[in-house]
């Protein structure tokens, strides 16, 4: 390893122009070429100093890399282990501290926030709720679903029809939208059962995108794109609009002055407790047996089938319980915007949601969580960076996707204390 | 058909296209013994066991598992197709309609029939106990509100199962990597571990394909060992498929020897070692050497 110190500028030197060129590529057609009206200008400068900036950093990294710590660097990332852990048994985690810290804090949020900042919280948490949900399918039984979005549609649609012809408030379809979208998750699942991997993954891609169609096209019912209102949540039956139509409103029962926030408080609220009940039932899930036989599914299906497990009821329940969690997403989307149409729901939204779980570690529910606040939260704060935002998270993906490739937070499986064997 | 026998395979022909995999093979396995499959690669070995476990659906003939106090027909819980008389009687239309639609070789293993794979099938990425605990998803509390509350039945249940599961693991000599990865065993603990888990499901036959496979002679020993309290100590019939002649020979009691598809012979270990049409299986005739019986 003598030769390996001091540093070779001539590599580093080609490295820099390589990066450069790929720079030069990416960005001058991105950054370089600006419409304005039919024509476009050009801004040479722009690409000149980005370029710049890529091809300094590839030299700098490039020679860092070849020095003594760059080299014991890069050796301890080829060598780290991120694969699945099995925990010791009577394992304590630290989330019996961190929870109930969130909670306290989560609760105080709705008091402090800004408007704006509730409603991007807001918005993080329906993605916990979808990306739970898809973690369901995908993490824990390994069938890759692309078209999550028809059930996140179904609950929000639900809500919207269903105030509109039926007169159901909030209330009623927050469970009524998880059954029918749980109904729709068994109608898509069981003729799909047979497949795996990716044909699965094209039939459910063909399933969000009819969902989508047929939003847009059933114009006498759905409105087509011109979209339809939701109703807002009740607090016992007291109204958040400054005036009701029947009946009292929540600032004139309580005798304070209006306010818009109210409605995203009561909102987050209801969201928060409906996140934490989710994310309770999926603790309990992963370490039930039928969590036990999802994840059995996606490690070998035939060696489930010669135990005895019925693959058909196993994924099928997948499907039913991952989509009612995505139902319920969409019943709080609907909601929360007050309005929905379909070019909420087109594939972008699915690929996003497939997204959140990959980078959170599939399986992993609290690297999902993290993940939904990152991938929503994120694109709100980088905004200022206005058209950049998109090159920007597309940018955080790869770098995650090479330093992190099994999720930000490392798969555990519990460990169980050896005990004297019976057997009756 | 008597409670003697636990299977019972007649006239077994299976099909792949033109290809003849299977023909005409008849055997029966009796209830506590321990038989062995044996016979020159590509002979059918591993086909008969597919039939058997219900992972491929035979082309004709009739294997009938006597296990759990009723005989159970293993190509009709795979689902057959309809036939003309069916559509006269709603009953044995129903009947042909549950198992087309629910139908599948899980079914098989509930009857009472467990099986190990000759290229090993563990869960690598879950660790050994819940391997194991998969296996018990029969046995155990599903019921999901009870599981979501943590009932008093639930956690009993599950206790049940974790001391079965170490049990089992005590059998198999894997107590002390419990807590590992299945994936990350050497390959012979993981061959144990299969037979474990294959044996967590409370079968009365149990199927193993190729055990000794890639085992040491002290491994193998150790297998041998374990075969003989799987029958002894848990009245389990244990049919396997094995190369290793010394192994069947040690430990069956009766063997079927297949070739090309069909039965050659099935006897005792002495018999079938002295058997002229077995020995020129194994080994080939001479050109123009006749072999009979």
């Amino acid at each position: 390893m003598s030769q390996a110190v001091g540093i070779n500028f001539k590599k580093s030197s080609i490295d820099a122009l390589i990066a450069g060129f790929m720079a030069l590529v990416l960005f001058g057609p991105i950054v370089g070429v600006v419409l304005d009206g039919y024509g476009f200008n050009t801004e040479f400068g722009k690409v000149a100093w980005m370029i710049a900036a890529v091809a300094i950093g590839r030299f700098a990294v490039s020679s860092f890399l070849q020095t003594e710590k760059g080299i014991a660097m890069a050796f301890r990332y080829a060598n780290n282990n991120d694969g699945v852990e099995v925990l010791p048994p009577g394992h304590k985690s630290k989330m019996v501290w961190v929870i109930p810290l969130v909670i306290v804090i989560g609760l105080l949020v709705p008091f402090i926030a800004s408007k704006y900042i509730l409603t991007v919280i807001i918005l993080g948490l329906i993605y916990v709720l979808l990306g739970l949900g898809l973690n369901i399918v995908v993490g824990l039984a390994g069938l890759l679903d692309l078209g999550f979005v028809g059930f996140y549609a179904i609950g929000a649609y639900g809500l919207a029809l269903g105030y509109e012809n039926l007169g159901l408030g909030f209330w009623s379809m927050l469970p009524i939208a998880a059954i029918m979208a749980a109904v729709a998750g068994a109608i898509l699942g069981f003729p799909v059962l047979r497949m795996h991997g990716d044909y699965l993954a094209i039939v459910t891609l063909g399933f969000g995108e009819i969902i989508r169609l047929v939003l847009t096209n059933w114009a006498s019912f759905t409105h087509g794109p011109n979209g339809v209102s939701a109703p807002l949540p009740t607090f016992f039956g007291l109204e958040f609009k400054r005036r009701s139509r029947d009946g009292e409103t929540f600032h004139e029962f309580f005798n304070i002055p209006y306010d818009s926030a109210y409605k995203y408080m009561f909102i987050y609220i209801v969201l928060f407790a409906v996140v934490w009940a989710v994310l309770f039932i999926k603790h309990r899930l992963v370490k039930m047996p039928i969590g036990r036989a999802w994840e059995a599914l996606r490690e070998d299906e035939i060696a489930c089938r010669s135990l005895g497990l019925n693959h058909v009821l196993v994924k099928l329940s997948a499907f039913m319980l991952g989509a009612s969690t995505g139902g319920l997403a969409g019943v709080f989307f609907a909601t929360y915007q007050g309005f929905v149409n379909p070019s909420s729901f087109t594939f972008f939204e699915s690929a996003l949601i497939l997204a959140i779980v990959v980078l959170g570690g599939m399986g992993s529910t609290l690297g999902v969580v993290i993940a939904a606040f990152c991938l929503t939260v994120l694109p709100e704060m980088l905004r200022e960076f206005a058209e950049y935002r998109v090159l920007m998270f597309g940018i955080l993906m790869v770098v995650m996707m090479i330093w992190k490739p099994r999720g930000i937070v490392r798969v555990t499986r519990t460990g169980f204390a050896a005990r004297k064997g019976v057997v009756k | 058909m008597s409670q003697e026998n636990i299977l019972a395979v007649e006239n077994l022909v299976m099909h792949f296209g033109g290809i003849k995999a299977l023909n005409d093979v008849t055997f029966d396995i009796k209830r506590g013994s321990v038989s062995a499959l044996i016979g020159p690669n590509g002979a059918g070995k591993t086909t008969v066991f597919n039939c058997l476990t219900g992972f491929y659906k035979a082309t004709g003939g009739k294997i009938i598992l006597s296990a759990g106090g009723k005989e159970t027909s293993i190509i009709k819980v795979l689902g057959e197709p309809f036939q003309v008389t069916d559509f006269f009687s709603p009953f044995a239309f129903f009947a042909r309609l549950k198992y087309k639609m629910f139908g599948g070789s899980h079914l098989v293993n509930r009857a009472g029939l467990s099986r190990t794979f000759q290229n090993i099938r563990l869960f690598k990425e879950m660790s050994v106990v819940e391997n194991l605990l998969v296996a018990q998803h029969m046995r155990v509390n599903r019921s999901l509100i009870a599981g979501i509350l943590d009932t008093k039945a639930y956690r009993k249940a599950e206790e049940e199962a974790l001391e079965r599961v170490f049990y089992w693991l005590g059998v198999v000599d894997l107590v002390d990597s419990a807590n590992r990865l299945a994936g990350e065993l050497s390959y012979g603990q993981q061959r144990r571990l299969e037979i474990a888990r294959a044996m967590c499901t409370n079968p009365e036959i149990v199927c193993l394909d190729e055990p000794a496979a890639g085992l040491n002679p002290s491994e193998t020993e150790a297998l041998t060992k374990m075969i003989r309290v799987l029958r002894d100590e848990h009245n389990t019939t244990v049919l396997l498929i094995e190369h290793d002649m010394g192994m069947v020979m040690d430990i069956s009691d009766y063997i079927v020897v297949l070739d090309h598809g069909e039965v050659i012979a099935k006897g005792g270990p002495e018999d079938i070692k002295s058997n002229p049409k077995v020995v020129a299986a194994y080994l080939g005739a001479e050109e123009g050497e006749e072999v009979t019986l």
